[in-house]
């Protein structure tokens, strides 16, 4: 193991040294970002090679209109909010939704199938499924769906916020003030859109593309080989996480996000509207369709003034440039969702990442 | 939120299935990959095995979780 860990250090370092400029790898996985401070690994990277955490927290990705509108839903009486409880203490406008589970009408999940289960034992109240996240949770919004449709439960219905990660890569690079050299692509998203998802990618934007598994020494070997591949100039797609991401993905999966879902254009926090970025339930189920059945319009959110959490997700700054970070933005009292999720970037700056600021 | 939790199936009926983590045992439905059996160790996401898993690679990510559970000190934290 530490053999390995040498090794992929002594490539990584080499790599550097001849690149003789700033290198920008930027993770787009939450758990990543977690484990990467988690290990001290920023402490052991070479000087000019700097990790920038990207949009890879489906809670801190979401846009503050689609927690606003989530917000004034809870305030229905015949209404249940279902939510996984990452997402509970996101602040909206005035309040969170942890603040209105003291109403009793905010339930927290730890599945879609909970969610419907909640639907057939409250018949007089319509329960709404808070569907967030990206690929990973996409098809398990899917089944729900489509057993809600089989079996008729009419009181059931999702407010469809899923995103899909490649689009939002594809923002990124695309805007003027990227400085990104290439992605450390997350592991558990690829399990489901297969590690063969990103050769766009590295087709169309020439940067290297590695899946990498989340122990430290899968980390230090998939940054080593991002390195590797910056010094010789040849951007290639690698998985480096066999164990459980295949070319193709799982099929079955990728067949039940399409065969209920639809990419339309969609907001993200910072990165604004993105192409074909959000899942939209398709019209055979509209009576799923919490927008459709609520008549929802939504607005675009208020961003709590000061917080940079945009910025942070997009990779043009690090957390501790944010003036309210550690001072008005705790863990305990949070303002931006960056600092709310365990797997935001701000969170894991505050937690792990204070010594070694760089400015 | 995405990260998956590898479990093994120790009961099977159609695609429903109870899985087992280092002893703490849930429902969880084999859906979304039609594939697993019973004794089958797979990695649960949100309610549903998407992947099957090896054993060495099943231990890590029980070693990263419980790092991770470490690292997250706010309440009502649920892993997505």
């Amino acid at each position: 193991m530490l053999d390995r860990i040498h090794k992929a250090q002594e490539q990584m370092a080499a790599a550097c040294e001849a690149l003789e400029r700033q290198i920008n790898i930027m993770e787009v996985c939450g758990t990543h970002t977690v484990s990467i401070f988690r290990s001290g690994i920023r402490s052991v990277l070479p000087p000019n090679l700097k990790l920038l955490s990207g949009p890879g927290c489906p809670v801190c990705v979401t846009d503050q209109g689609y927690i606003d509108t989530v917000l004034q839903l809870a305030d229905r009486e015949d209404c249940l909010i279902a939510t996984y409880g990452d997402m509970i203490r996101v602040p909206g406008k005035d309040h969170s939704l942890e603040t209105k589970q003291a109403k009793a009408n905010v339930k927290v999940v730890l599945s879609s199938e909970d969610a419907l289960q909640l639907a057939r034992d409250h018949p007089d109240k319509t329960v709404i499924f808070v569907a967030v996240g990206f690929e990973t949770t996409a098809p398990a919004t899917a089944v729900v769906v489509k057993e809600a449709a089989t079996e008729s439960i009419d009181n059931f219905c999702i407010l469809s916020g899923h995103k899909l990660v490649v689009p939002a890569m594809r923002a990124l690079l695309s805007s003027k003030n990227n400085t990104i050299d290439a992605f450390l692509c997350p592991g558990h998203v690829s399990v489901i859109i297969g590690y063969g998802a990103f050769a766009e990618i590295t087709k169309d934007f020439h940067r290297p593309c590695v899946v990498a598994g989340f122990e430290a020494v899968q980390i230090i070997e998939g940054l080593s080989e991002i390195c590797r591949q910056l010094s010789t100039g040849t951007p290639e797609l690698k998985s480096m996480y066999p164990a459980v991401v295949t070319e193709k993905g799982n099929l079955a999966a990728q067949k039940m996000i399409d065969e209920c879902f639809e990419p339309v254009d969609g907001d993200w926090r910072g990165l604004g509207t993105i192409p074909n970025s959000t899942l939209k339930l398709r019209e055979q189920y509209d009576r799923f369709d919490a927008v459709k059945r609520f008549d929802i319009h939504q607005f675009p959110g208020e961003e709590k003034k000061g917080c940079r959490c945009g910025d942070v997700l997009c990779g043009l700054i690090d957390p501790p440039e944010c003036k309210l970070f550690g001072r008005s933005c705790t863990p305990r009292e949070p303002i931006g969702p960056c600092m709310v999720s365990s797997e935001g970037a701000c969170a894991a700056w505050f937690k792990y990442g204070q010594e070694k600021i760089r400015t | 939120m995405c990260l998956a939790v590898p479990a093994r199936i120790v009961e099977l009926e159609d695609d429903r299935a109870v899985v087992d983590a280092l002893g703490n045992r849930w429902k969880a439905k084999t859906t979304l990959l039609p594939e697993a059996k019973l004794g089958d160790l797979v990695l649960i996401h949100a309610g549903f095995a998407i992947s099957l898993v090896d054993e060495e690679e099943a231990k890590k990510t029980w070693q990263l979780i419980a790092e991770i559970s470490e690292f997250d000190d706010t309440p009502n934290k649920l892993s997505g």
